[in-house]
């Protein structure tokens, strides 16, 4: 089989250049002397370094990766609008890059004389454009509109013309940038219609997009780019999968950094709690008049101190974002200065919108204090975090039984829940579906 | 750089489509249409004739008579040299959606403003006739033979410019500023409101290293001065010249070519 597409180590680096220089003009060039010196860049950026695929024939192939990886820049180059500055791109067969729709219409003639310009600019000959012409206006649903002036079009009509041209040009390699995102859903289902059709045809489609359920269900091969690199290509799943791990992961690690900024603001609220050892409630005061009001705080008197709250995941690492139905346990470092006999501990789980999904405290469930001095820890295990996909904040106080608070943090503590399954509302109870054997669905 | 000017040869019928469209595009919504091709010379001349007879009378030598006809000799020709290159000069960056995002050789952008300005130039050249005939002007057809060849060099040399302007404006956005005052000044150094006679003695050596000044010259003879087109020596350097200047200004397009997705 031969391949369509073919690149190999395809390196493009973007010049920056400063911004007062960005405006130097070409007197004050060559006043200075400088022209030569003036388009010299002062910064490169790498946006693709060493990319290497290649995309057979008949193939649909998807590339994913978070914006600013590198991909529609990939695609300029394999579309021949921009040239790498390394490796070579190959591309066997008429090619069409829906890049921008209708970029090349003149808003002030009419839909119909655009369709032919656009038509020969995406290189069909004007023969061709009179056979389909019918086609695509059919397509883009704007048969009472085709005599007017493009201007006068609105931005979905104006797609949609750009779009029916595009696709009837019938090219052998059709490349893709995000451009789904055309019309309502009766359009957009169109579209992937033709594209069904072009793989039937064994036409060549690169795709680039964000939609990874599209590349999970219309891509044979799939490539993900990151930082110019490729970090994964091959079968479709297994390139999604790794790839929402490593968004995961950086959520984890964003979700870490703003913990860290949390965690040393409460060792700033310990040391000034420390100094202020007559044990006076010294927080009392920013007690929020309603309990209930989800605002972001801290506050009590600290002669029962909540010194680090942190997340484990199942392995007992400390994680900040979980799968739905994993297993969670918070931790609840304490530090004890006036040793006390009347102490609750409390935990609450919000969403986003600051709903409560579950509170409870050591009193609630009937454990009565006795002694708590020194150091100590919680821990509080959730055995399945039955969670729809979000995120969610914590509330872990220490005060006494009659709601004195020793520390309590309100909604400092943040976690995310991911989830393949996108199921609504807060809560996901364990559950099934069953079904009499005539009532039958497709085996995926 | 000539394997992309060869190539250049698959896009007649893009390059076709989009001086028609520059056409239709330009007048359309105006009341007048593309009678203002003719109306835009004609008003022209009206501000020039004002000028010579009101503000600054002056005598006209008798080879320069009819002047309105002398004068549309020059100035029609001289529109279509000077809205090329200001158009040109502007072609890539207003078209910076298509050469970002449309893959196609962004040369055709320069050519067809020059081709559209043609256009205009031949759809003024009724105006010309209609005064060749209200002056019973006679015409020497193996002359007129010569008229194609003055375009042709006029329409090499115009691209060549347009060429070169177009890519250097991308990088140096003041090329446009500067050019309308340039053009003004190239306006007056080219006999097209006076004559070549008309110039001062020890000044025509200006006069004649200006390119313009011989395809001035050259439609002034084949079209207004009675008698043999004496001019054609100038008019075959010309033509050397101007492949000299295309060639160049291919060149520098050529090798900028990469640049324009990134900076316009």
């Amino acid at each position: 089989m031969t391949n369509a597409i073919d690149v190999v180590n395809v390196s493009k680096v973007y010049r920056r250049y400063a911004r007062k220089k960005q405006f130097a003009t070409l007197k004050s060039a060559l006043l200075k002397g400088s022209l030569i010196r003036d388009l010299q860049p002062d910064e490169t950026f790498p946006a693709l370094r060493g990319v290497t695929f290649s995309v057979p024939k008949g193939c649909t192939y998807g590339i994913i990766g978070r914006n600013g990886s590198g991909k529609s820049t990939l695609l300029k180059c394999v579309a021949g609008i921009t040239k790498p500055n390394e490796g070579t791109v190959k591309v066997n067969g008429r090619i069409s890059a829906l890049i921008e729709l209708g970029a090349g219409f003149h808003p002030e003639i009419s839909g119909r004389e655009n369709v032919f310009i656009n038509g020969i600019m995406l290189g069909l000959t004007k023969r061709e454009i009179h056979r389909r012409f019918d086609e695509i206006v059919e397509f883009a649903e704007l048969k009472d509109f085709i005599d007017a002036p493009v201007k006068t079009y609105s931005s979905g009509m104006y797609m949609r013309l750009g779009f029916a041209v595009a696709i009837h040009v019938d090219p052998e390699v059709l490349l893709i940038d995000e451009v789904l995102a055309v019309g309502d859903q009766s359009f957009t289902a169109k579209c992937l219609d033709k594209f069904a059709e072009f793989r039937r045809r064994n036409r060549t489609i690169m795709l680039v997009t964000h939609s990874l359920d599209l590349v999970e269900k219309f891509c044979d091969l799939a490539l993900w780019l990151e930082k110019g690199k490729t970090l994964a290509e091959g079968e479709p799943k297994r390139v999604v999968a790794s790839y929402l791990l490593d968004v995961g992961n950086a959520e984890e690690a964003e979700i870490a950094k703003t913990e860290v900024t949390k965690a040393a603001q409460v060792a700033r609220d310990n040391a000034a709690g420390i100094s202020n050892t007559a044990g006076q409630p010294s927080d009392v005061v920013n007690t929020p008049a309603n309990m209930f009001q989800a605002t972001e705080g801290r506050w009590g008197s600290r002669e029962v101190e909540i010194t680090e709250v942190t997340l484990h995941g199942p392995d007992g690492q400390v994680s900040h974002v979980f799968q739905s139905g994993d297993g969670m346990e918070v931790r609840v470092k304490t530090r004890v200065h006036v040793a006390t006999n009347d102490f609750v501990f409390g935990v609450g789980l919000f969403n986003a919108d600051g709903i409560c999904c579950y509170g409870t405290n050591t009193n609630i469930e009937e454990l009565q204090p006795d002694e708590i001095s020194g150091e100590g820890m919680i821990g509080f295990q959730i055995a399945n975090l039955d969670l729809v996909e979000g995120t969610y904040k914590i509330d872990v106080a220490a005060h006494k039984l009659d709601g004195y608070p020793y520390d309590y943090h309100r909604l400092l503590h943040t976690f995310r829940v991911k989830s393949r399954t996108k199921d609504v509302g807060i809560y996901r109870p364990r559950h099934r579906w069953n079904f009499t054997s005539n009532i039958r669905f497709k085996t995926p | 750089m000539f394997t992309n000017l060869a190539a250049l040869r698959r896009y007649r019928g893009l390059i076709q489509t989009l001086v028609a469209r520059d056409l239709k595009a330009r007048y359309r919504g105006s009341v007048l249409g593309f009678f203002w091709s003719f109306i835009n010379p004609l008003m022209l001349l009206v501000v020039y004739t004002f000028v010579f007879t009101v503000v600054m009378p002056t005598q006209h030598p008798v080879d320069i008579r009819p002047y309105a006809l002398f004068f549309f000799c020059g100035i029609l020709p001289w529109t279509w040299f000077s809205s090329s290159l200001s158009e040109s000069a502007n072609v890539l960056i207003s078209g910076g959606n298509l050469i970002k995002k449309v893959l196609f050789p962004a040369e055709v952008l320069p050519i067809v403003s020059v081709l559209a300005n043609m256009m205009h130039f031949f759809l003024g050249l009724p105006i010309l006739v209609a005064f060749l005939i209200y002056y019973q002007r006679p015409l020497d057809p193996t002359e007129l033979l010569w008229f194609p060849v003055i375009v042709l060099v006029q329409f090499i040399f115009t691209t060549g410019l347009a060429l070169l302007l177009a890519a250097l404006t991308v990088h140096f956005r003041d090329i446009k500023d500067i050019l309308g005052n340039l053009l003004t000044l190239w306006f007056f150094s080219t006999p097209i409101i006076y004559s070549m006679q008309m110039a001062p003695e020890h000044y025509r050596w200006v006069l004649n290293i200006n390119p313009m000044t011989h395809l001035a010259i050259s439609y002034q003879e084949v079209l207004f001065h009675i008698g043999p087109h004496g001019h054609w020596k100038w008019l075959m350097a010309l033509l050397g010249g101007s492949v000299l200047v295309f060639l160049a200004g291919y060149f520098v397009f050529d090798r900028l070519r990469d640049s324009f997705a990134e900076e316009v």
